[in-house]
């Protein structure tokens, strides 16, 4: 049984690690903003989860304890990485479409696409309960309906 | 207790974990953009977390958890704090 639990625990800490290591690489490697997102928020994330849970077996085979705490960081931890990585890509977004910061790397110095729909994309239109705003950015009076 | 497993395996995520955090401040330093430098902070926060949840291992001590537990909860609102003051304080909306 303690041999079984050892190869479990050896297995997700080297799996963690290595997961870990390609997150952090992506991160120093990628060339934009955009596409360094994906290493932190995707491979360390599960790195993390993996080192959590070897955690969580070590405690209640080899040390005899048994505490909730791991589950509480792993779950925490992969309810907040999507968060801040969104708001990392709005106020990247944002200050891009204003000029400031701009990275020729990201294909996106004159701004975002448009969306095709009408209105514009739904991170630049402010506060006013998701309504779709003209381009002279007066309210459209039809989505008053 | 233990057999000669583990500590194999300890150390190796160590040694990937160390590294992490050197290509993290690698990318705090270099880092173009200020979005950047609020990224390597937050990875940095992440491979911290995993630092001390192997450390707590290696010692067979579960008295770091809770410094783990404010590590996350504080990491994710610094970044929430630096995201929202490149978005609203520096720029006028």
């Amino acid at each position: 049984m303690n041999l079984i639990a050892e190869l479990a625990i050896s297995l997700l800490l080297v799996t963690g690690g290595l997961f870990i290591l390609v997150g952090s690489w992506g991160l120093a490697k990628l060339p934009s903003l955009m596409t360094r997102l994906h290493g932190p928020t995707k491979a360390t994330t599960l790195g993390v989860g993996a080192c959590l849970i070897a955690s969580m077996i070590y405690f209640p085979v080899f040390g005899g304890t048994y505490s909730a705490h791991e589950l509480l960081i792993a779950l925490f931890l992969f309810l907040t990485a999507p968060v801040s990585a969104n708001m990392i890509a709005k106020s990247h977004i944002h200050r891009q479409g204003r000029g400031i910061d701009a990275n020729p790397s990201d294909h996106i110095i004159d701004g975002l696409a448009s969306p095709g729909t009408g209105s514009d994309w739904a991170t630049f239109m402010g506060a006013d309960e998701g309504k779709p705003v003209t381009k002279q950015g007066q309210r459209d009076a039809a989505s008053d309906l | 207790m233990t057999g000669s497993i583990l500590p194999v395996a300890l150390g190796f995520a160590f040694i990937c974990v160390s590294l992490s955090i050197l290509l993290n401040l690698f990318r705090l330093w270099r880092g173009p953009l200020s979005a950047d430098r609020i990224l390597a902070v937050d990875t940095l926060t992440i491979n911290a977390i995993a630092m001390i949840v192997l450390f707590g291992i290696a010692y067979a001590t579960s008295a770091y958890f809770e410094a783990a537990l404010l590590l996350a909860m504080v990491g994710f609102v610094g970044t929430v704090a630096y995201c929202k003051f490149l978005l609203r304080g520096d720029i006028v909306e």
